[in-house]
């Protein structure tokens, strides 16, 4: 437990450039500017730890890397994606608090590889500590000559800056992201192209998460097949998973991937009150939502929660125990897709408001029968048909909901009031 | 219309962009603006921001209108963002909406009498695992209770 993003945490100041040197911190980077590292050297490993994007798609990290045309003219950008807003998810906002060098030295190999002299941080604008946090860090790592140009002179140049955003979830889907820090409203692209090809101002630029920028350091420095180990198959390494809601103690946990789900649990301490555990979102909340039996019996790994019937996404898990009302729990959920969609897309646009209203009706006490019949026709609408995946992750919430807790919406439809609370 | 202070801070974000790329400062050239002027946007201070970057206005304006952070109504001179999304739902924090809605007298979405304080329920602030929370201006306050909020709520000048 904790061994990668999290490996500094009980330390003093663990944010600090000293607490993060005397942990091997920037040995990487130092090789890379002796030209001690290659870049195909550096992906060959990535691709061997089998680490895959920590913000919620899971796409292999070294294989991302490696669709760069680093070879091409003109300037290239590496992205990292700090918008954490998913409900459920706050690890990357405890990595940039405690961790902020592993960002940025991350973010700095990920330039060197790529051939990108320049990165930018986008943190989401509510995460004021965690920016204060992260300036620091880059203010220290500018002072011990770690970044800049010419770098130590090994003709390597690399400067980082942070942009904040300004309160808006869809900002987290990278092309939106991209438009942001152009100064845009934060509305996804079309793609192809991609980013790799056309990105930020026009450039080459890939965008991997905050998590997946921190791993960077420590899988270079112990070696690809190190972390794949800690892992199981198809999930190389561990993960922070975020573990919140009707439990004893929640926190971020860094536990090798594969764990089991009840194992996890117990280190949240279980459910709390002496309560039953009633329903678990494995993975943020735009992930299928998974009984208690079907959670008690799954592993926390990529395979493993879509053999149950969900995905990992960003490793929020979300606990609900019995006293859990679920339409009133997709009913909030639908209100926040309903309020994050920007609105470029009609189904997501339209079908979000549909599905916020016709729960709210039920919520109310207002509802009609066929109103799951009619739940159900708008997510199949949205599913699939939007540029960008805000509107599946509204979709795909509203079917789990349904399929596993049926009959609570048929209660609060034929009844006015909730099967739960009464 | 902008201060000399606020036109400092906007040219060092201008400088973390390419050259000629200065509308990528538009995001925080608005919150600096909007700290400057009771915590809100107007159409002036809009089009100031505009004629600063050298931006079409309504570009201004979008980004004005499309991201949460900005103002355009009267607000507290402190800004309290509960977060009612489902790990803070899941701790209570409607009832805690209510009880901080009671303490100040006001609904969300109003200010108190005297300009102090306002309220507004906003959605997932990413700290769940410190649920129920809000957030103060800059600052977080987590693992809320009522008590904690009357003492914290009592603390603001």
């Amino acid at each position: 437990m904790n061994e990668v993003c999290f490996k500094n945490l009980t330390k003093d100041q663990c944010w600090s450039l000293k607490t993060y040197e005397a942990s091997g911190g920037y040995s990487v980077w130092r090789k890379i500017l002796k030209g001690e590292l290659t870049p195909e050297h550096i992906i060959d490993e990535l691709k061997a730890s089998g680490l895959r994007g920590r913000g919620g798609a899971g796409f292999p990290t070294g294989l991302k890397w490696s669709f760069m045309p680093r070879h091409s003219d003109g300037q290239k950008y590496v992205v990292c994606n700090s918008d954490e807003g998913e409900p459920g998810t706050c690890k990357d906002r405890d990595i940039l608090r405690f961790n902020p060098h592993a960002v940025i030295e991350g973010m700095a190999i990920g330039g060197f590889v790529m051939n990108a002299s320049v990165g930018y941080n986008y943190i989401r604008g509510e995460f004021m500590e965690p920016f204060k946090r992260f300036e620091g860090a880059l203010k220290e790592a500018y002072e011990a000559g770690l970044l800049g140009q010419n770098i130590n002179n090994s003709a390597i140049n690399f400067d980082l800056y942070t942009h904040l955003g300004a309160g808006a979830y869809i900002c987290g889907e990278e092309t939106a992201l991209l438009e942001s820090i152009e100064g845009k409203k934060g509305q996804p692209r079309f793609k192809p192209p991609f980013p790799a090809n056309v990105g930020l101002f026009g450039k080459p630029t890939t965008i991997n998460n905050t998590e997946s920028f921190a791993s960077v350091p420590e899988i270079i420095s112990r070696g690809g097949q190190w972390f794949a180990d800690i892992g199981v198959e198809n999930s190389g390494g561990c993960k922070l998973f975020s573990v919140s809601g009707h439990v004893k103690s929640p926190a971020n946990f860094e536990v090798p991937m594969g764990i089991a789900f009840k194992d996890l649990l117990e280190m949240a301490g279980g459910i709390r009150d002496g309560a039953k555990l009633k329903a678990v979102i494995p993975g943020g909340s735009s992930t299928p939502v998974l009984t208690a039996d079907v959670a008690m019996a799954m592993t926390m790994d990529y395979d493993g929660i879509e053999r149950a019937g969900s995905m990992l996404g960003a490793g929020s898990v979300i606990i609900m125990d019995e006293s859990t009302c679920m339409v009133e729990v997709l009913t909030r959920l639908a209100h926040f897709y309903y309020d994050e969609s920007c609105g470029q897309c009609t189904p997501c646009r339209e079908g979000t408001g549909w599905l916020y209203r016709v729960l709210k009706r039920i919520t109310d006490g207002n509802g009609r029968e066929g109103d799951i019949e009619l739940l159900l026709g708008v997510q199949d609408k949205i599913m699939g048909n939007t540029i960008c995946a805000l509107g599946d992750a509204a979709a795909m919430p509203v079917e789990s909901f349904l399929r596993c807790f049926r009959e609570e919406f048929e209660y609060y439809i034929e009844h006015g009031k909730s099967m739960v609370k009464g | 219309m902008i201060s000399i202070d606020a036109k400092k801070q906007i040219d060092a974000w201008i400088l973390k962009y390419p050259k000629d790329r200065q509308s990528s400062a538009v995001m925080q050239a608005l919150k600096i603006v909007q700290a400057e002027n009771k915590n809100r946007l107007s159409a002036d201070t809009i089009q100031a921001v505009a004629d600063y970057l050298d931006m079409p206005g309504i570009a201004v304006q979008e980004v004005a209108t499309f991201y949460e952070n900005y103002n355009h109504k009267k607000v507290g001179k402190h800004v309290i963002r509960f977060c009612h999304n489902i790990s803070c739902m899941l701790n209570g924090a409607d009832d805690l909406i209510l009880h901080l809605e009671n303490k100040l007298g006001v609904k969300t979405g109003e200010v108190t009498p005297d300009g102090l304080i306002s309220a507004k329920k906003v959605e997932c602030l990413g700290a769940c695992v410190g649920a129920p929370m809000f957030q103060i201006n800059d600052e977080y306050f987590e693992n809320l209770t009522a008590d904690k909020i009357d003492q914290i709520v009592d603390n603001l000048k």
